[in-house]
Parts: C-alpha cells; sequence; structure tokens
C-alpha cells in the first residue's frame, strides 16, 4: 500500500463527544450545572464563564426551566476554580460577595434592583417601596415586586429578603411563601414576629433613647432596651414625633 | 453532541430537524458565511464539522488522546472568541481549517490557567477517548512520525493524515508553500526510509 494512503487511515471517523460539550462550556454557548445544599433543601446552581447564572430547586424540572427561560443547553459540569470555593459560603451567607453573577437575562433596570436588594443584611428585611426608592424610581414598587419574581439567582441575590409594603412576607419564586419563612427563620429574621407587627400595622420603631426609628429589622433597633421601643403605622408618624430615620436601614 | 444539539434546539423541534441535516450540505465557504451572520447559531455546526480532523490530526502530532483532546477544545474555544471581536466581512473571507490550525499549532501550554476561569466537564462523566481505528501497527506510525522533525511532522500529517491541501498548510504553519512542499516531500522520503530499514531488518 501506498504511504500516503496508509497515512490516510490514521484519521479516526469521530472525535470524542465530550469535545462538543467541553467547548459549548468554555464558549458560554451552554451553562454548567451542579448541586448544592440549602436551607431550603437541594438546589440546582447553573454557571458559565461570566459567573452564576441561575439558581433553581433540584426538585423541580431545572432542565427545561432554564431551556425555556434563557434559551441556552445545561449541562452537567463542574464550576470555574477560581470561584467554584465560594458556592456554598454566599448560598449560606445570601449575598454575592465576590462571586461573580450572571444577570444578562434581566433588564438594566431590573439588574439595578437587584444588584440593590443583594445589599440588605443577612436576618433584615425591606419593603419593595423602600428597594423603588433606593434605585431613583419611588413610584416603581410593583416593578420592583416583579423583578424579584424574576430573579435568576434567589439565595445569592436575596430576593427574600424583600417584603410586601405593608410588612406581610409575601410570595417567594423559590417555591413559596413556605420556603421565604423558612430561609427568614434560618437568618434570625423571625417571619412570625414581621407578621405579627404588619398584622398591627407597625412599619417603624424608635428608640426613645436616641430618637432614631428604624424598620423592625434593622439591627439597631432590636439591639435597643425592648422598653425603649415605640411603634408607628408611618415614617411620618415616626418623623411627626420627633423621630429621625437611621442612617442603616434608612426608613426615609 | 447531541444532547447539546437537542437541548438547544429544544424550544422548536423543527428547526433542530433541518439544522441537523443542513450540516451534511454545508461548505467550509459556507459556514464562513453562516458564522458572519449569526456566530452563536453557527458555531456548533462548526464544531461538528471540523472537530473530527482537528482532534486526530492533534492526536498523532503530539501521540496523546487527552492532550489531544484538550488542546481540541481550547483551540475552538479560542475562535470563538477571536470570531466574537471580528468584523462580519472578516468572518465571511475565512479559510476556516487552516485559520483554525493557525491557532492550534500556536496553543501552548498557558492555557491550563486559563480553564479555571471557566466551566468544565465533571471528569468521571467524560467517556474513555481511546477508540482509535486501530490499524495494525498504529504504535509503530506513531513512532515513525515521533522521528520526523517537528515542521516534516506538521506538514505531513496536514497533508496526509487531515488532508488540506499546500496553500492550506502554508496559512496553517505560517510557512511558505515553497517550503511546505518540501517539509512533506522530505517527510514522506524519510517515512521511506524507516520503513525499508524496519523491513529489512
Amino acid at each position: 500500500m501506498q504511504i500516503e494512503q496508509q497515512l490516510s487511515s490514521l484519521l479516526g471517523d469521530r472525535a470524542p463527544d465530550s469535545i462538543s460539550d467541553a467547548t459549548a462550556l468554555g464558549t458560554g454557548l451552554a451553562d454548567g450545572y451542579d448541586f448544592y445544599e440549602s436551607p431550603v433543601g437541594k438546589i440546582v446552581v447553573a454557571f458559565n464563564p461570566g459567573g452564576i447564572s441561575a439558581v433553581t430547586l433540584a426538585e423541580e424540572d431545572y432542565v427545561s426551566y432554564f431551556g425555556h427561560r434563557f434559551d441556552r443547553a445545561l449541562i452537567r459540569a463542574e464550576a470555574p476554580k477560581d470561584w467554584a470555593y465560594l458556592i456554598p459560603q454566599r448560598i449560606e451567607a445570601g449575598s454575592p460577595g465576590r462571586l461573580p453573577v450572571d444577570l444578562r437575562s434581566v433588564t438594566a433596570f431590573q439588574s439595578q434592583v437587584l444588584l440593590e436588594a443583594a445589599d440588605i443584611p443577612r436576618g433584615e428585611v425591606r419593603p419593595y417601596g423602600w428597594l423603588a426608592r433606593q434605585v431613583g424610581k419611588p413610584g416603581a414598587a410593583r416593578a420592583v415586586g416583579s423583578t424579584m419574581a424574576r430573579n435568576p439567582v434567589p439565595l445569592i441575590i436575596p430576593c427574600h429578603r424583600v417584603v410586601r409594603s405593608d410588612g406581610h412576607i409575601g410570595a417567594y419564586s423559590l417555591g413559596g411563601p413556605h420556603q421565604k419563612w423558612e430561609l427568614l427563620t434560618h437568618e434570625g429574621a423571625e417571619p412570625g414576629r414581621l407578621e405579627d407587627l404588619a398584622s398591627h400595622n407597625v412599619r417603624v420603631q424608635s428608640d426613645t433613647s436616641t430618637g432614631v426609628y428604624c424598620f423592625p429589622t434593622c439591627h439597631v433597633i432590636r439591639s435597643s432596651q425592648p422598653g425603649n421601643v415605640v411603634n408607628f403605622a408611618s415614617t411620618g408618624k415616626a418623623a411627626q414625633a420627633g423621630n429621625t430615620p437611621c442612617p442603616l436601614c434608612q426608613p426615609s | 453532541m447531541q444532547r447539546y444539539r437537542s437541548l438547544s434546539q429544544c424550544s422548536d423541534h423543527f428547526s433542530a430537524t433541518i439544522y441537523s441535516y443542513s450540516v451534511f450540505f454545508m461548505s467550509m465557504d459556507e459556514l464562513a458565511d453562516a458564522l458572519s451572520m449569526n456566530l452563536d447559531d453557527a458555531f456548533p455546526r462548526l464544531v461538528d464539522d471540523v472537530s473530527t480532523r482537528l482532534f486526530w490530526g492533534l492526536r498523532r502530532l503530539t501521540g496523546d488522546a487527552h492532550h489531544a483532546e484538550d488542546l481540541t477544545q481550547e483551540a475552538l474555544i479560542r475562535a470563538y472568541r477571536a470570531l466574537q471581536t471580528y468584523e462580519r466581512q472578516r468572518i465571511r473571507s475565512l479559510k476556516v481549517q487552516p485559520w483554525l490550525w493557525t491557532i492550534a499549532l500556536n496553543l501552548g501550554r498557558n492555557h491550563l490557567r486559563d480553564r479555571s476561569r471557566r466551566p468544565t466537564l465533571v471528569a468521571s462523566m467524560s467517556e474513555p477517548v481511546d477508540f482509535d481505528p486501530d490499524p495494525p501497527d498504529l504504535a509503530a506510525w506513531q513512532d515513525r512520525l515521533d522521528r520526523l522533525s517537528k515542521s516534516q511532522r506538521e506538514a505531513v500529517v496536514l497533508r496526509h493524515v487531515v488532508g488540506l491541501d499546500i496553500s492550506e498548510i502554508a496559512v496553517a504553519t505560517g510557512r511558505p508553500e515553497g517550503t511546505c512542499k518540501a517539509d512533506i516531500h522530505r517527510g514522506l522520503n524519510k517515512l521511506r526510509q524507516i520503513m525499508e530499514t524496519e523491513n529489512a531488518n
């Protein structure tokens, strides 16, 4: 046989299948996913070179959820080594910290709202209206509510810390109200107490010794002597009584 | 491969069918055209079309299946990133195969650092890569190729294993056509000599 023919027989007829998957992951044309534990049970975290793109409950049909919402394939993978180790600790902390998050799936406004929500401290909650004001759109409480419902990365961006403007806990996208309750309990935010305050029409509380008023979950008011705490039905009434807003939780 | 295609197209079963047939009728020029129109849509076709030849060429050049697999993935990922930055006209006039080989032949080992920035397949889930067609004297062939100089080996493998023509090899290796021709000629002569010596023993 001619040497040229022998050489051409050295070409195999297919490449390893892993090449197309690995290439799709490396280019970001597909996202990878892996399983993690969380306070609300087993979750699926999806990621690409740009960061964490989605978080869903493992008991849901996450493959079709992801395909429909993001229009990309989902491949079982290991997260990028540069930040894989941060994922469990940021799920527990309930904030992104230095973990990159891919928010390309939401609008610029929604992204701004989500990044603002990311700064709500663990164990505290804020109403939708407050978040709308923080991003400079005080009338956009409803848009903020629907942004929370579309948060692609719940737990890591803590939309469970955003509650209805009347103070009630409200709905939650990762499962439902039950999961929101679980998460807030896990963080020490005492959802039972929050519901109780909401049904007694309490929005803010002030400390008579300092004259400063806060949201009821702010760690400033929660460290006050119980005897010094006064309830108010609105920020306006707290101000009328001569109190000033807390610079940390910024109730108004 | 199948999984990737079917999932990425799952919202539209009809287009997925058209798409998998069109692969067979697309020339490299048409592929360049498709890449220039919609990079993200066309790139999986590029991977389907070129990865076999890229992988087996690299497999023969390196003599190592895992290394060849790594280099193939890396070359394709680099290619995608480069295409993202190219003007449409530049993509359309691209000679896809030799261009990819330019990238593949220039990959250093620094790509291992790059890997920590992106998701990777779960090791235990990637299939074993050693499914060589296994010509009886495969190991002997790898030995013979290893005895050529680097430029002769590249030229011979690109010409006779991968099947590029001289002008494409010149682009891929960045060497003049005359030099590539000479490398192939001398490489083949050397291989003949080696085989004659083997037969004599």
